[in-house]
């Protein structure tokens, strides 16, 4: 995540500070330069590191701890206990694994529609400016406003999707599936805007000569999207894959509206928000927020180093 | 490359397509929003009357006019403090060479992706203990742990892309330091602080899990909070269709920004995000 500095701040300093930082001895201007680095960057960096360092030091800090708010004086430090007995409860796992479904579900359509969206965003060349705008307004409707319009849509008693379906009275919400497919429904539409906007900048980068050139070769629609876009915005892919796999295994919003974790819909930021707010489990709701963390870091390992995500590459100044 | 008649139908047929995917759902809770009496069960997509009256009603509580105050508040404060800082440190980032300047980018990127969930629960015991539970101070606080990452990363993209060698060029044509300053990098730099802006007020706007954990009464809820306590602790006898009502009004700011700053946005979330 190197950031080219300007031409010319380069071009003077660079000589200087090479050697510089092997001696320690740094001239004065590079001094100057780094000690302003410093002062500008500085407030940024200390505020980013406090609000989010320390609650995290603290939840680990608290998670070690058998600690309910209402009963302060029973505070006894139990050590990883909290972690055994999440870990051991069946509960926990049947969360993570609706968690992870819905993330792979939605993320997976997401991808699909979001390249079609793209693509059509890409290439088409009248409505441009009413599309574009048209596909800002799921990405920048407040998430709870989505889950509503949608919770409301799949009702069967103010929904128009049961009879718009034919489905007569079908409770959507009554049923484990029924309702984590409305959830997926509402997930996708709010972020799949994200995802085809971040789509759209790595299809931006092909040169168009490379698909005249497979055209005149003769290959088809579908062999130009395979063998020729596909490949050539690996990176803008990978980029957009992490970005909304992280942002949806926190998924939070949505559940607690459309089905406020009713008939096994509950999702792990859920079951942290219930433990800590709703029942005051100060301890355990604290090493659920810390285990949910871990996970996010290791999706996140897992993404750059198994698919070798680089995210310099999809960056537009390696040209 | 030049596409044949039918291929550029079918295009927009494509983009008709999406543009009816983007606004439906938004059509329905409009129009779900003006619903009144039976028509709100009627499960048809369009009202027999249009309705004023859910509008006057959620007006008329203080549940929902106090909510959109803080909500108004907090994330203008919350923008301005972020997109300060941030302006300061991209510059920095863009323009400075300091060891160091690639963590704050990494930990900006790092801070970003995490679980919102696990920074509200410990502040939730931390704020209770030093008065800060219920307050602004105590939302705008946290706000920054994502809205601050986001302005970062988004300007640092946005300044890499400012031919800054042209405020030399300026002096060297006789203008000084502060004319080269004022009259060269702000116009320059001034869209990206705007798109930063607009990026980061969407974000604080959106929040819903440090509204709902961090906060007790109308002294500091924000609207997305508030909407999900319409339901059980409301007078509204019926609050499906206040509820529609109270979330339109609060994507009106939102359709506004879109509409009058589309171009920026774009260009913001593609540079920001690709780039980062």
């Amino acid at each position: 995540m190197s950031i080219t500095t300007s031409a010319s701040a380069a071009s003077q300093d660079a000589p200087v500070t090479k050697p510089a930082r092997r001696k320690v001895r740094l001239t004065d201007r590079s001094r100057h330069e780094r000690n302003l680095g410093w002062l500008l960057a500085g407030p940024a960096f200390i505020v980013m590191v406090a609000v989010t360092g320390y609650p995290i030091l603290n939840a680990i800090w608290l998670s070690l701890f058998d600690y309910r708010l209402t009963d302060p004086a029973g505070r006894d430090f139990i050590g990883l206990g909290n972690y055994g007995m999440i870990l051991t409860d069946a509960l926990f796992w049947q969360q993570f694994g609706i968690t992870t479904l819905i993330t792979v579900v939605t993320v997976a359509v997401e991808l699909v529609l979001g390249f079609a969206l793209a693509m059509v965003m890409h290439r088409a060349l009248y409505l441009r400016t009413p599309l574009r705008t048209a596909i800002l307004v799921p990405y920048g409707i407040i998430t709870v406003v989505s889950a509503y319009a949608w919770a409301y849509a799949f009702s069967n008693t103010y929904g128009f999707v049961n009879p718009m379906l034919g489905l007569g009275e079908f409770d959507w919400f009554g049923g484990t599936w029924s309702a984590l497919f409305a959830v997926c429904v509402a997930e996708i539409w709010k972020t799949t805007p994200f995802m085809s906007l971040l789509l759209l900048a790595g299809l931006a980068q092909i040169p168009d000569d490379y698909l005249e050139a497979a055209k005149v070769d003769g290959a088809k629609a579908w062999q130009r999207v395979k063998r020729v876009i596909l490949p050539n915005m690996k990176a803008a892919i990978m980029v957009a894959l992490l970005f909304r796999t992280l942002d949806a295994f926190r998924i939070f919003d949505s559940i607690f509206i459309m089905t406020a974790g009713a008939q096994n819909t509950e999702t792990l930021s859920f079951l942290a928000y219930r433990q800590t707010i709703s029942r005051v489990m100060i301890g355990l709701g604290s090493a659920v927020s810390v285990i949910l963390a871990i996970l996010v870091v290791l999706i996140a390992f897992l993404f750059l180093k198994v698919f070798k995500t680089d995210l310099s590459q999809a960056r537009g100044d390696r040209k | 490359m030049k596409a044949s008649r039918q291929v550029q139908i079918a295009w927009v047929v494509g983009a008709i397509l999406v543009i009816l995917y983007a606004i439906i759902p938004v059509f329905w809770i409009v129009s779900l929003s003006f619903k009144e009496g039976d028509d709100i069960t009627n499960k048809s997509f369009l009202p027999t009357v249009w309705s004023w009256a859910n509008y006057r009603t959620v007006f008329a509580s203080d549940l929902f006019t106090t909510a959109l105050r803080n909500s108004v508040g907090m994330a203008l404060i919350a923008t301005t403090i972020s997109v300060i800082l941030a302006t300061l440190a991209a510059y920095a980032i863009s323009r400075l060479e300091f060891p160091g300047k690639r963590l704050v980018l990494g930990v900006a990127l790092a801070i970003t992706v995490f679980p919102v969930i696990a920074i509200a629960t410990p502040l939730f015991n931390l704020w209770r203990n030093i008065g800060l539970y219920d307050t602004w101070l105590g939302l705008i606080i946290p706000y920054l742990s994502y809205s601050l990452p986001l302005a970062v990363y988004v300007l640092a993209a946005f300044f890499r892309e400012i031919p800054w060698e042209m405020e030399q060029a300026a002096q060297v044509d006789g203008a000084t330091a502060w004319q080269a300053f004022r009259r060269v990098i702000v116009p320059l730099a001034a869209p990206g602080v705007f798109t930063a802006a607009i990026l980061t007020f969407f974000a604080v706007w959106n929040d819903f899990v440090f509204g709902i954990t961090l906060t007790s009464s109308e002294a500091a809820r924000p609207v997305p909070a508030a909407l999900a306590f319409f339901q059980g602790a409301s007078q509204f006898s019926q609050p499906t269709a206040p509820i529609a009502a109270a979330a339109v009004v609060v994507t009106i700011p939102v359709v506004i920004l879109v509409l009058l700053f589309q171009r920026k946005i774009v260009a913001g979330l593609t540079s920001g995000a690709v780039k980062g």
